[in-house]
This record gives structure tokens, sequence and C-alpha cells, in this order.
């Protein structure tokens, strides 16, 4: 008892943090859509050819069975544009569905590296999976908070 | 007085006539069986991506492996599998021609409904007997298609095809194109995308659902 009430805080904190793990693994998860969407928007290519460099897609693009399993490329520019791994017509939109988790790379010009990652990770089921689940989504998200567009700065 | 409305004592023999459900089932089942098979292809989604809307594939001419010129518009009619590779490629090509092998095998009748169009990215190379000679190793039926740099060149651009010259590994010198295959239907529509290493399975599954709604569409038109 005395132990109890020396480290009663420590014992809060750990208390704490097994109840946010135990929340993490069995709390379902809110799924809204599955499509993980990234539009061209109008005008991308009339501000690349003013000059600007402009990132639609992320690097590398985080999708889960089951969750958020299909990604969706939507063209709203006025000329087509190869975007991901195909070309898309104006007004366009290409949707892929993935069954498989795994690493796809993908040849992109839309890239200043020129490939594209999509990272498909397992369902994430009740229990372990789905915790680790979160917490990878966790610290994906925690240095920088999803953007659509990205802008580079033009160098000049 | 209302006049009271005579009331046919005796009911009309069609009508007391029991209607051979038997007889009427089996002249119905053929159209219920259709209608079945159009609905679940209209509802059931393709495994690879998708193309909304689509657009008309770009037409192409150019030189056959079969001898004289192939024009894509011609395979109108059939679903065609569109591919871009070379007959020296190891890493890509002759996994994904072994996969459409195998697809044809398991499509069965139908796979006379579909024609597998393959461009090569290194004209320099494969020439249409070189094409003829690589295909015929994986199907006789498939088709390879080659032509000037510049006739290509204006093929994978209006494809959205990525191909470039570099040196390999062993320092020997590759051609690294876009790996996946496009599907085009019946109409000549440009479907879909199967990425590089989908199942023969897969490509059956999406080419099964082309051949149906196309067919449904011809029907209904």
């Amino acid at each position: 008892m005395m132990w109890i009430r020396r480290h009663w805080l420590l014992l809060l904190l750990l208390n704490l943090v097994f109840d946010a793990v135990i929340l993490m693994a069995l709390v379902p998860i809110r799924i809204e859509s599955r499509e993980e969407v990234f539009e061209i928007p109008t005008g991308t290519w009339a501000r690349r050819m003013a000059g600007e460099k402009i990132e639609i897609l992320p690097q590398a693009v985080y999708l889960a069975l089951g969750v958020r399993d299909v990604l969706v490329l939507r063209n709203l520019d006025t000329v087509p544009q190869i975007f991901g791994p195909t070309l898309i017509m104006p007004n366009q939109s290409f949707k892929l569905p993935f069954e498989l988790a795994s690493d796809y790379q993908f040849a992109c010009t839309a890239h200043l590296s020129g490939q594209m990652t999509v990272v498909v990770d397992p369902e994430p089921t009740l229990g372990w999976s789905r915790l680790v689940w979160r917490v990878k989504t966790l610290t994906r998200h925690l240095p920088t908070t999803k953007i659509a567009e990205t802008k580079i700065a033009t160098q000049k | 007085m209302y006049p009271v409305p005579v009331i046919c004592p005796v009911p009309f023999p069609e009508i007391v006539e029991k209607p051979n459900v038997k007889q009427l089932f089996v002249r119905l089942m053929p159209f219920l069986l259709w209608a079945v098979a159009v609905n679940a292809a209209h509802s059931e989604a393709l495994k690879s991506g998708i193309f909304d809307p689509p657009r008309l594939a770009p037409d192409f001419t150019l030189q056959s492996s079969n001898g004289g010129e192939f024009k894509l518009s011609q395979a109108r009619g059939k679903v065609v599998v569109l591919g871009f590779g070379f007959t020296h490629c190891t890493a890509v090509c002759p996994i994904t021609l072994a996969n459409l092998a195998q697809a044809r095998k398991k499509l069965g009748a139908l796979a006379d409904d579909v024609q597998v169009v393959y461009v090569t990215v290194d004209p320099e190379h494969d020439d249409p007997a070189r094409l003829h000679e690589y295909l015929a190793f994986f199907d006789p039926t498939f088709i390879g298609v080659t032509g000037t740099d510049a006739q290509l060149s204006l093929v994978r651009q209006e494809y959205g095809i990525v191909a470039g010259k570099v040196t390999g590994k062993t320092g020997q010198p590759e051609v690294h194109h876009s790996s996946y295959i496009y599907l085009i239907d019946r109409a000549g529509l440009l479907r879909a995308l199967v990425p590089f290493g989908k199942s023969p399975d897969d490509i059956v599954h999406d080419v099964n659902i082309l051949l149906l709604t196309n067919l449904a569409a011809s029907k209904a038109g």
C-alpha cells in the first residue's frame, strides 16, 4: 500500500497508457469511404507551364485493406495528364482497387522522382492488428498533416 | 330500377384453363438466365483500375507479327488486351504474357472473343518475325505489332506509356517500360488498366465482365 501511495502518479500514467492501448486495439474503425482521392485541380497545367513546381500526389500513398483500399485519381484540369500510373483525360477519373497487402511501385511522371509508391497494409482486424495499424497511421501523420497539394516553392 | 349488370354465368374457357406453369418456366428460362448474367456483369466490380468515363482507345496501324498491317479498330467486337513490352525483356514481359496465355486457356470458348495485342517498345530488335516467334511461344493467337520509332512513340504517348533505354546492372542496355496492360471492350472503349502481377484468375474475371457487359449493350442497342 505504501508503494502504491508513493507511486500513484506513475501508476495513473501506466493505467492511462494501458487504457489507450486497449481502446486503440478494440474500438471499431469508422469508415466513411474506402476511397483515397487525389485530384488535379483546374489550372494545374497552366501553373506548371508558368514555372511553378507542383506535387499533387505524396511520395507514398498509404492504404489499408477493408478500410481505405481504393485509390482514386481525378483530373479536373483542362488537358490530359499523366497522373499516378496512367494517362487521365480531363474530367476523367481512374479508380484502382487493391486486394493484396503489399508495396506497389508505379512509374509516375507527376513525381519529381519519377516513381510513386502505394503501401497497402493488411486489414486492421480486432486486436493487435488494429493497434499496429493505428500506431502506424499516427506516426505517418504526426510530422505533417495530410496535405492534398504540396506546393514546392519555385526556385529562382 | 337500375339495370342490373348481367354476369356471365359461364366463364370463358381460356380463363378457366389452367396455365401450364412448367412450360412457361421452360420458355422463360433463357431470358431469365440472360437477365441474371447481365445484371451480375453490371453490378460486379472490375478488379482492375477503371476509367470513368471510359474514352475511345486511340487507334493505330502498325506492322503485324502475322504479316501485313494491324489496325486496332479492326479488332472491334472483341475484347482487346493491350500490352507494351519487348522480346528481350526478362523481368516483366514473360510473366505478363504467361499470365495472359493462362487466362486465355481459362476463358475456354470465350477466348475466341479476346485478342491479345503486344506493342513493342524496342523496334530496333523486334521486327515482325521476331515478335511472331516470341509470342507464339506463349500463345499463337497473340499479335505483336511494331513500327518506326516515331509511330511507336506516338502510340505510347496516346496511352500514357513510359519507356526509355537505360543501362542495366550488368552493363547491358535495357528498356524500362510501364508494366501494366489495358483492357479495351468490344466497342473500342479503353475500360481498365490491369496492374503488373494480377493473377490469371483476376484477368479472366475482368475480361468476362467486359465480354458480358458489351454483349448486353449490343443486344439492348
